[in-house]
């Protein structure tokens, strides 16, 4: 097997990722497209852990596993909190940040 | 390339499973439904446990497992259902300038691809029989040996996050 | 696998005391631990912890410092088989205590702790702890009775903890914890009564500023630690983080001199940021929003020093990589010498007590930086040593006046004045640090402050000796207005026992603001107590108060004779048991132990005498031979001459002078021609406006810099918004309202006009809302971030293949 095929299939989950991260409006589909991110991130890892037969990948894909983990559960809370302050959790209408 | 060392069986596996990955996350992105977008999800996320078994991460893939497609799927599920009332299909679940993603995402998929095959071309994995498969005990020494700290400072992450989580979601 | 010794790098004569530092910051830890969570229930609510724990180390401070004492003199006797002493050699290596364990280890990389105790760590121990214990007692009465009387002494504990551990600190990433929980502490502590905005405020403005700093202390940290690193592993078998191994590194000769320069320059950043100086440090007089015992402890004589200390520990990395060029001119004393004026030039326009005091600290504080960067590395450490004391008396004096004297109030033009007669204890102590702040003969900062001006001059800078003369001038000046202003001429406001406006009965809400005084909170909750103070007007402190104002104002007229250059090399003994006097040594071959006490001096000639009278310590410029290492570089000594000393004390005395028969004239007397002169005189009013706007350089940061960086960024956005999305938008829009319009013209002029007017209004309406529902959105910046990255990294791909 080659090397760059799993890196492209992670470059593509990657990029699909972010295409949701911009383009979706709804919070949850937001965190589902991170979790894309993450995945492809994940995915790098392992393969460079395997081409260069050390074990650290594994451990960080671990880590990024319990990270992302953690952030759904926060991610999710918040939405939850925005849903019940404003009765919706289209991200464009949040526009505090508007400068 | 010798046509014994092409391992015929993982590549078609690869590319069947990818495939299905990349079919799965575009369907992802782009379905109307929140709860159908999770259940694409699914299918992308035990893909990726998959492709992690490929190569050879069992341990990191029966995680992927548990932890994906059990328990932040499961978290997901209750996200949709506290937060909308209706499951089925919705009109606008994308930006109203949803279209500069689509650029954006395409240079960056180019970028990177033209990176990756200028960097990596045609180099090969060591084949899964040649390589040590990387058993537990390694993996664990390696998390609870050089790298406590950052499992420790993982675990306190995990502990504000379910403090945080409790916080910001609970009821006043 | 944290407890696991990895070096025992002592001697056996070294003692139990100095062997045993490391316990010195522990006491005040585990105190402030024990106040936080049993404080309250405690007879005295914690505070008696905070003050024994401080007691403790100072005896155990105190004791270390008498056995480096006695080791220096055994040393210097050669009585002692382990120091070989040198032939010609006048004051032999005595190697710092270093002990360090490993704290933690992650991917390779050990981060260790423990202790290097030298004369520098040991002054400033003795000082911190001595100050810390002074103040606690101070606090006892100075706070009675405020609603977070606990939560204040475990912050003040835990900042004596965190500064203690830093000046103990081994390596880099110790100091870095300490240096962060005193950020943290000073963060606690100048928003004590974060009630007030202003004073959430100011704590908000000194953590940011600080910050802005320690990324710099980050930065230098990690930069020099990969340079340093395989140098320090291969050569004296430590980490890179190592501070002897640093100093080692740095005098090398082998470092590249790009990496150092950079890595020096971050640090030196963060030394700016924490000690106030020139373009950082509109965050200190700021912080003394802070309760008075914090601003005498934390900002002006422990905690701003951390930046002079780091300076001064690490003295070889600033020394070789802030030189600029080839030059022996070091950048150094360029900041150090315009902070001495800047600052002291805003301490004319001050009307607040504390803040003359917060902008003469960071004159100070400017002079210490002066003196080691232009070689005089012993005057400025003894410069933070007498600072201490002084500055630390003359803010607990300030403190004293408002508690007893000026209801609660800071202003010296509306509340006080003529206090002398009526505190005269309070008065008496100030007047004393007064003198020895501005550099009178036989008082503390005369013989530190003069000597580092003296050594400027001596080391080739010329003109930052006047800048210090200057400055000395200014600090003689503006304390004797300070000092008028309080203390004589005739009272004013509060001083003159009028019962201020600031509603005792109704004041226990925490919403009554007083508009003048940070510490009007003080008498939250503690009016009970103090409401009397109104009643009869001002009076003399309580004994807790005045008793550490009596000892520091004590240590402030003796403790100069710690150094007295001026009666001969016999008085000087800071210099005798301070300053690092290493010539080229060679360490043992090297095992896992750090530059102890098993090093052999290997060649003393070269650490030679400089030119007549001048004694030189330490290596050159030139890189050590092979095999030897450098700890510290060389520094000469001016010799002190009486005709030098009297020009700079007949500055000071012009000063005093001066500026006391401007005083009588301008407040007292209130002479017609000087009065209002700052309004008739343009030339004036433009200075006086420049310094009452700090120069301006809070409006640089705010409006300037602030807005430089975040507006593009805005813009950007809000152009894309605007040009491209809206474009769409508005066109789509103009096409309704047009077709409206043509409908309208055309078609429907006869039909119902209501209907057309209609129209048009939903397709202006349209246009309209569409646009604020597009500006601000996440999504949008995050797009260009993401087109940002992909373009970058293309960018970077072109140029690299």
């Amino acid at each position: 097997m080659l090397t760059v095929q799993f890196l492209l299939l992670g470059a593509v989950l990657f990029c699909i990722g972010v295409y949701g991260v911009l383009a979706r409006k709804n919070a949850v589909m937001v965190l589902m497209s991170i979790e894309l991110i993450l995945n492809s991130v994940n995915l790098n890892l392992l393969a460079f852990s395997s081409r260069l037969g050390s074990i650290d990948g594994n451990t960080f894909a671990l880590y990024v596993i319990a990270v992302a983990a953690a952030e759904v559960g926060v991610g999710l809370a918040m939405v939850l909190l925005i849903y019940r302050n404003r009765r919706t959790i289209a991200l464009d209408e949040l526009s505090d940040m508007k400068g | 390339m010798v046509a014994a060392d092409l391992l015929v069986a993982q590549n078609v596996g690869f590319g069947i499973i990818a495939l299905l990955m990349i079919v799965a996350a575009l369907r992802v992105v782009t379905v109307k439904n929140v709860v159908h977008a999770a259940l694409w999800l699914v299918i992308v996320l035990s893909g990726a446990a998959a492709q992690y078994l490929l190569l050879s991460a069992e341990f990191v893939a029966i995680t992927q497992v548990l932890v994906y497609v059990g328990a932040v799927m499961v978290l997901f599920l209750f996200g949709t259902m506290l937060t909308r009332a209706k499951i089925g299909a919705e009109a606008d679940l994308n930006n109203k300038n949803w279209g500069i993603a689509v650029p954006v995402s395409l240079l960056m998929f180019g970028v990177i691809t033209w990176v990756l095959i200028d960097g990596f071309g045609d180099e090969r994995l060591p084949n899964p029989d040649e390589q040590t498969q990387v058993p537990i005990q390694v993996l664990s020494d390696d998390i609870f040996g050089p790298y406590l700290l950052p499992f420790w400072a993982l675990s306190f992450v995990l502990l504000v996050a379910v403090i945080g989580a409790i916080v910001l979601a609970r009821k006043d | 696998m944290l407890a696991a010794e990895t070096s025992q790098a002592m001697s056996h004569s070294a003692g139990w005391f100095l062997e045993h530092a490391w316990v010195i910051p522990i006491i005040p830890a585990v105190a402030f631990a024990l106040i936080i969570f049993f404080g309250k229930r405690l007879p005295m609510k914690g505070s008696e912890l905070g003050v024994a724990s401080m007691v403790a180390s100072l005896v155990l401070s105190l004791g270390a410092a008498w056995q480096w004492i006695q080791k220096i003199n055994d040393a210097s006797e050669g009585g002692v088989a382990h120091l070989t002493r040198a032939a010609g050699e006048k004051t032999p290596f005595v190697g710092p205590i270093i002990r360090e364990w490993t704290w933690w280890q992650s991917g390779g990389f050990e981060f260790g702790i423990g202790q290097h105790i030298d004369g520098l760590a040991l002054t400033l121990l003795v000082v911190v702890a001595f100050i810390s214990t002074l103040v606690q007692i101070y606090s006892l009465e100075y706070l009675k009775g405020d609603r977070r009387y606990t939560h204040f002494f475990a912050a003040l504990t835990l900042f004596s903890a965190g500064m203690l551990s830093m000046v103990l600190a081994p390596n880099m990433v110790q100091l870095i914890l300490g240096w962060e929980i005193m950020g943290l502490c000073s963060f606690m502590l100048i928003g004590h009564w974060w009630e007030d905005q202003a004073n959430a405020r100011a704590a908000l403005k000194a953590f940011f500023t600080v910050r802005v700093g320690d990324m710099g202390l980050l930065i230098g940290t990690g930069a020099l630690f990969f340079a340093a690193n395989n140098w320090t592993q291969a050569n004296l078998g430590v980490s890179g983080f190592n501070i002897s191994g640093l100093s080692a590194w740095a005098m090398s000769g082998e470092a590249s001199k790009s990496v150092l320069t950079w890595g020096a320059v971050a640090l030196f950043i963060a030394c700016i940021g924490k000690s106030g100086q020139f373009p950082l440090h509109t965050w200190l007089p700021d912080a003394m929003a802070g309760p008075t015992p914090v601003s005498s402890l934390l900002h002006s004589s422990t905690m701003v020093v951390a930046g002079v200390f780091l300076v001064a520990r690490l003295y070889p990395v600033f020394w070789e990589g802030l030189r600029i060029g080839d030059t022996d001119i070091n950048f150094i004393v360029l900041i150090g010498g315009v902070t001495i004026v800047i600052a002291a030039l805003l301490a004319f326009v001050q009307s607040d007590i504390k803040k003359v005091l917060a902008y003469s600290t960071v004159s100070q504080l400017g002079y210490m930086m002066m003196g080691l960067g232009a070689g005089a590395w012993l005057p400025a450490v003894f410069h933070i040593f007498t600072h201490a004391f002084f500055k630390a008396c003359l803010f607990l004096a300030a403190g004293s006046v408002s508690h007893s004297g000026s209801h609660h109030s800071f202003d010296m033009k509306k509340d006080m004045g003529g206090l002398a007669k009526k505190m005269p204890i309070t008065a008496t102590t100030w007047i004393i640090s007064t003198l020895a702040l501005a550099g009178v003969f036989p008082l503390a900062g005369f013989f530190s402050k003069d000597e580092i001006i003296d050594n400027v001059g001596h080391n080739g800078y010329q003109a930052f000796m006047i800048v210090g003369l200057g400055g000395a001038f200014l600090t003689a000046a503006y304390m004797t207005r300070a000092t008028y202003l309080t203390f004589f001429g005739e009272a004013r406001g509060a001083a003159a026992g009028e019962h201020h406006d600031h509603g005792h009965a109704t004041d226990h809400g925490h919403d009554a603001h007083d508009d003048h005084g940070h510490d009007a909170h003080a008498a939250h909750g503690a009016h009970d107590s103090h409401d009397d103070h109104g009643a009869h007007g001002p009076h003399e402190s309580p004994k807790l108060i005045t008793i550490p104002l009596v000892i520091l104002a004590f240590l402030a007229l003796t403790a100069g004779f710690t150094n007295a250059v001026p009666f001969g090399a016999s008085w000087e003994r800071f210099k005798k048991y301070v300053e690092p006097s290493p010539a080229f040594v060679m360490p043992e071959p090297v095992k896992a132990s750090g530059p102890g006490e098993a090093i052999v001096i290997l060649d003393s000639t070269r650490a030679s005498e400089g030119e007549e009278g001048e004694a030189k310590s330490g290596c050159s410029y030139q890189a050590p031979a092979e095999g030897e290492v450098c700890y510290f570089p060389a520094v000469s000594h001016a010799k002190f001459k009486w005709s030098k000393a009297a020009l700079s004390l007949a500055i000071v005395a012009l000063g005093l002078v001066s500026s006391w028969m401007f005083c009588v004239q301008y407040y007292t007397r209130r002479n017609r021609r000087l009065v209002g002169l700052t309004q008739r005189n343009s030339v004036l009013r433009g200075g006086y406006t420049f310094l009452a706007n700090k120069y301006y350089l809070d409006a640089l940061y705010e409006k300037v810099i602030v807005r430089a960086v975040a507006h593009p960024i805005a813009r950007g956005a809000y152009w894309f918004n605007q040009n491209v999305i809206d474009g769409i938008v508005n066109g789509a829009g103009k096409i309704s309202r047009r077709t409206a319009g043509w409908v309208y013209r055309n078609i429907d002029q006869r039909v119902v006009d209501g209907a057309v007017n209609g129209s048009g209004a939903a397709a202006r309406g349209t246009g309209g809302a569409l646009r604020p529902v597009q500006s601000g959105k996440v999504n949008q910046y995050g797009a260009l971030l993401f087109a940002a990255a992909a373009i970058g990294a293309l960018v970077l791909v072109i140029v690299n293949t």
